[in-house]
């Protein structure tokens, strides 16, 4: 009786797994595809190393500028006027300030929400940003800082955050006025305005709100300037932010709005506690969207004379001791805001995942 | 808000949502109306106490001040604020024509390249749109301008191509076209060959529709449109030449000269433009549901008919209306030429003529309506696309 052993079966070809399998799957299938390979490592090859290179390797760290004769970056530059680029002209002595609002608000984003109580939650967000007034500016004991020597990433920050909370209840607003069909007035009074700051750039927006508000007020009203671009901003923003928010709103079905009036809720009462909350939730990718272009716009203050961290490299430059080091400057707040935005993104991708309940 | 504990009143006044609407409007409009009055007021107030004068009567003023790039003859010592208001508008649209066209040639290549089954072709375009994105296009402009190209040489260092074609801080000086008599036919015979390209496309689909022959539309196109013209230009004896760039002391004479800031502002516009055209291309593409390729494989048919009759016409729905929208931002970017100092119609009018006159309400109004004629051409042009796009149901 012949008795069947089973062979050992042989491992796959080399040519179907493996490093080789896939380097020829998705390198070099076609002739094309391995010419476009050979060009994108031509390309690899003359861009990466030289960069290295200059940011590191033959960069700068630390000495004296006029011991640099290196080809590389000279990043003592950057260490050097460092509290510039992230305070402006704020007085060095009072740098704790800023920073300890920085620390209360990463203790708000992070640990607010997790509060159970409503009522702690609703007082700390009225006394928020309160406290970080009081603290940049001054008053109260505190020594003030007049807006005119805020500056830097401190700046940015700063009109960006201002611009995304004062925008956000205007734009819900906006939006809901945009949907109420029963009250046309209304209804063209919000289209006119977000079509109007739609159609312009944010530009000529700032140059109407540094130059043609003041002469809006009678003689006794005096405006920050800091204060005229972040109201131009303001409304910027919350003109984007509307049209968010109108497409959440349409996309809540028509039941839902039928079942809160069925319910006998009022009309606010309706929109607080159900439609809202569901429109804003859909609303979240594009929000942080829309936050991370008001963060890239908060550059264009300093067309209007605000020293926000990108006007800090023209004018560190202009110190006539630290002359020729725009590249360093320029590429150091590439830097900063790319990784504020692109950490925006990817938070946005998390939380659109996060909420993400179909299946 | 909340009237659900208040006595209902016995003439139902407030709680008939009809009258409360009514209400709340004319509470708004008045609200609207009375601040529109108080700033209005205000402003003559204010315009009356400073001593500006009002009205457009300054457009008919002489500017004489010196502009670097103009489309139209323009001369310091003779034209006026509205010949800067003209300026001003066509070099904004130079901008938005030359930057919409490369963005959209760099955002469909990267679109394209993002979903390439080259691994390193895809990574590397996506390494392209996340690096170019999340930095402000207002810094892509003061970079390609401050760095890169005051890095170029001085003119007599000047990068060459053919003898022809000078780059250095200067600019990029191109050979300048002389047009003598007997050109305007080619013009005629280029018309002519689009307009008959025109026929045989109509023509072309019709014998498909009965016969279900294809003809080579795109090929005999391109050649009757190349071949046209070029006919005409040996058979008139050549009647178009070039005026060369040549040196000529410290700069060049002739040709046409363009201004580094216009190419700080071209190459930064279009490439962050790129990223969200690239980015719309993507999402299109990847909209098309993967059954309708295969569907259209399993008939047969060869790969390029499969993109440009199944997935193409089906992408294009969804990737236009987003990237007209991108075409109305990189205009509207445009206008942060200003911090480089292009000429375009922010920084000539609501800067250079806002210094000089002072009537700041006319002039940023009338640069604000530039811009929403601009919005108002394009979005009518989008509703336009979105009507013939869209699927006809019977």
């Amino acid at each position: 009786m012949a008795v069947y052993t089973m062979k050992e079966a042989k491992p796959a070809p080399s040519t179907s797994k493996g490093l080789v399998f896939w380097l020829r799957e998705n390198l070099f299938s076609t002739i094309p595809n391995t010419l476009l390979t050979l060009l994108g490592i031509y390309f690899i090859y003359t861009t990466i190393p030289p960069l290295l290179d200059w940011m590191i390797f033959d960069a700068t760290w630390s000495g004296t500028k006029e011991e640099v004769v290196k080809e590389g970056a000279r990043w003592i530059f950057i260490i050097e006027k460092f509290d510039q680029f992230m305070y402006g002209f704020y007085p060095e002595a009072l740098h704790w300030r800023p920073n300890l609002v920085a620390i209360i608000s990463i203790i708000f984003v992070f640990f607010i929400p997790r509060l159970s109580s409503i009522k702690i939650k609703f007082v700390s967000m009225l006394l928020y940003p309160v406290i970080c007034f009081i603290l940049i500016r001054g008053g109260l004991g505190l020594e003030v800082v007049g807006t005119e020597k805020w500056g830097g990433l401190m700046l940015t920050i700063l009109v960006a955050a201002v611009g995304i909370i004062a925008s956000f209840p205007i734009g819900i607003l906006l939006a809901l006025g945009r949907q109420s069909d029963n009250m046309p007035i209304v209804k063209t009074l919000c289209v006119g305005f977000i079509e109007f700051i739609r159609g312009v750039p944010l530009i000529t927006i700032l140059f109407m709100a540094s130059v043609v508000l003041p002469l809006f007020f009678s003689d006794g009203i005096e405006f920050d300037k800091l204060l005229r671009a972040l109201i131009g901003i303001t409304l910027f923003q919350a003109a984007y932010i509307a049209e968010v928010i109108r497409g959440g709103l349409q996309a809540i079905p028509k039941g839902q709005y039928e079942a809160s009036e069925s319910l006998g809720l009022t009309y606010w009462q309706g929109m607080i506690l159900i439609i809202l909350p569901q429109a804003l939730k859909i609303s979240i990718p594009n929000l942080v969207g829309s936050f991370i272009s008001l963060f890239k716009d908060t550059t264009l203050v300093l067309i209007i004379g605000l020293f926000d961290i990108l006007a800090m490299v023209t004018l560190t430059n202009s110190d006539t001791s630290w002359l020729g080091f725009e590249i360093e400057g320029y590429v150091f707040v590439t830097l900063i805001y790319w990784v504020f935005c692109f950490s925006m993104s990817q938070y946005s991708r998390v939380i659109e995942r996060r909420y993400n309940t179909d299946h | 808000m909340n009237n659900s504990k208040l006595p209902p009143t016995s003439s139902g006044l407030f709680n008939s949502p009809k009258n409360r609407a009514i209400i709340f409007q004319v509470l708004s409009l008045v609200v609207v109306v009375l601040c529109i009055f108080y700033f209005v007021n205000n402003m003559f107030d204010n315009v009356a106490k400073r001593g500006i004068t009002t009205g457009f009567s300054f457009l008919g003023e002489t500017a004489g001040f010196g502009v670097s790039q103009a489309l139209i003859p323009y001369d310091d010592t003779s034209s006026t604020f509205l010949d800067v208001f003209i300026v001003g508008i066509l070099n904004t649209m130079l901008v938005g024509v030359i930057g919409i066209v490369l963005a959209s040639i760099i955002g469909l290549m990267v679109g394209i390249g993002r979903l390439s089954s080259n691994y390193l072709i895809a990574k590397l375009s996506l390494v392209y749109i996340e690096t170019f994105r999340n930095i402000p296009i207002l810094l892509q402009i003061l970079f390609w301008y401050n760095v890169v190209l005051a890095a170029l040489p001085s003119p007599r260092q000047s990068i060459s191509y053919f003898d022809s074609i000078f780059i250095n801080n200067r600019g990029l000086i191109v050979p300048d076209p002389i047009f003598e008599s007997g050109s305007s036919f080619i013009l005629i015979a280029f018309v002519l060959a689009c307009v008959s390209v025109v026929f045989l496309s109509k023509w072309a689909i019709k014998r498909h529709d009965l016969t279900g022959e294809e003809f080579p539309l795109v090929k005999v196109s391109l050649a009757i449109v190349v071949a046209a013209p070029l006919l005409v230009f040996f058979v008139t004896g050549q009647p178009i030449s070039a005026e060369y760039p040549a040196l000529k002391g410290f700069n060049f004479k002739g040709g046409i000269t363009i201004i580094p800031e216009l190419l700080a502002l071209i190459f930064a516009l279009s490439i962050y433009t790129a990223t969200y055209i690239a980015e719309a291309v993507r999402a299109g593409i990847e909209a098309v549901p993967p059954g309708q390729k295969e569907a259209a494989e399993s008939l047969g048919l060869k790969d390029y008919v499969i993109l440009r009759k199944v997935v193409l016409p089906q992408a294009l729905r969804v990737i236009i209306p987003p990237v007209i929208n991108q075409y109305l931002n990189l205009v509207k970017n445009s206008s942060l030429a200003t911090a480089i100092g292009y000429p375009e119609i922010v920084t000539l009018f609501s800067g250079t003529t806002l210094n000089q006159v002072g009537q700041a309400i006319e002039i940023i109004l009338m640069t604000m309506a530039v811009y929403l004629v601009f919005s108002i051409v394009i979005s009518m042009l989008l509703n336009w696309v979105n009507a013939r796009m869209e699927i006809k149901g019977r």
